[in-house]
């Protein structure tokens, strides 16, 4: 069965979908990133679809679902490199992709990332205190 | 008048169809020179639409056609499934509206990215979907 793979990174989950999904393979991905989420303690989770040539109505909502189901697991998500033509696709299809956070690029969405969980920094257990 | 240069067929029966399906489509909008936007547009409606002849429909046949009128081009994609059939077709084609768990947005914003949408259903015969997108559409 095919996977898409999900890499950590310090307190963020990265996902980069290199392939056009179908949709088995998105729900998987849906489940298989919550689950990694409990059991990383991730606060942050990326997802990068600068390769996917389309997002249909299936696919927004389970990108909208793994926004708020990470949420509820008190982590942020953000979708990055979606490409033009699949923005005016979308909103002209009629979905908004509520619920997740967007930015242009992994290096904007990193950012972004950053800022939203920064204010717990101090306390993050995966920091090397010892002097 | 609709002049059609080249016609294919493809076998829905299983999700992972859909991929080879999608890319069969692109290939074709290529091969005439439709816009990056319009092939988005219609490779995302033909997702929509074959993914409904699957959960409805439990597959069928689609056929992929290349149309020229005058000077203009286009691709014309027909969706043929032997399923229940659509009961109230002004219902399924409103915003929200589903029988199934989806948003509601598959027939209507299918339409929206299409120039042509055509929808024929008996209900126990099944539902046939015929959509075309111009090249300059």
């Amino acid at each position: 069965m095919d996977r898409i793979p999900i890499l950590r990174m310090g307190r963020f989950l990265l996902v980069t979908i290199q392939i056009d999904l179908y949709d088995r393979l998105a729900t998987n991905l849906e489940s298989d990133l919550v689950q990694m989420v409990n059991k990383t303690g991730a606060r942050g989770v990326l997802i990068d679809i600068s390769a996917l040539s389309i997002v249909d109505s299936f696919m927004g909502r389970i990108l909208g679902n793994i926004g708020s189901m990470s949420k509820i697991m008190d982590a942020e998500t953000v979708v990055v490199g979606m490409q033009p033509a699949v923005a005016i696709t979308l909103i002209e299809l009629g979905l908004e992709l509520k619920g997740v956070h967007t930015a242009l690029n992994v290096e904007k969405g990193m950012e972004l990332l950053q800022e939203k969980i920064g204010a717990d920094d101090l306390d993050d257990p995966d920091e090397d205190s010892a002097e | 008048m609709k002049i059609v240069l080249n016609k294919d067929a493809m076998l829905i029966v299983k999700e992972q169809d859909v991929v080879p399906f999608r890319n069969r489509v692109k290939e074709y909008a290529v091969k005439i020179g439709m816009s990056l936007v319009n092939q988005t547009k219609l490779i995302t409606a033909a997702s929509e639409l074959v993914r409904n002849m699957l959960k409805y429909g439990g597959g069928g046949q689609t056929l992929i056609e290349v149309i020229t009128q005058g000077r203009d081009s286009g691709i014309r994609l027909t969706f043929i499934d032997k399923g229940p059939g659509i009961k109230n077709i002004a219902d399924a084609m409103k915003d929200g509206f589903s029988t199934g768990k989806s948003l509601g947005l598959g027939l209507p914003g299918t339409k929206r990215l299409v120039n042509e949408f055509d929808i024929k259903s008996v209900v126990g015969e099944g539902t046939t979907v015929t959509i075309l997108k111009w090249k300059h559409g």
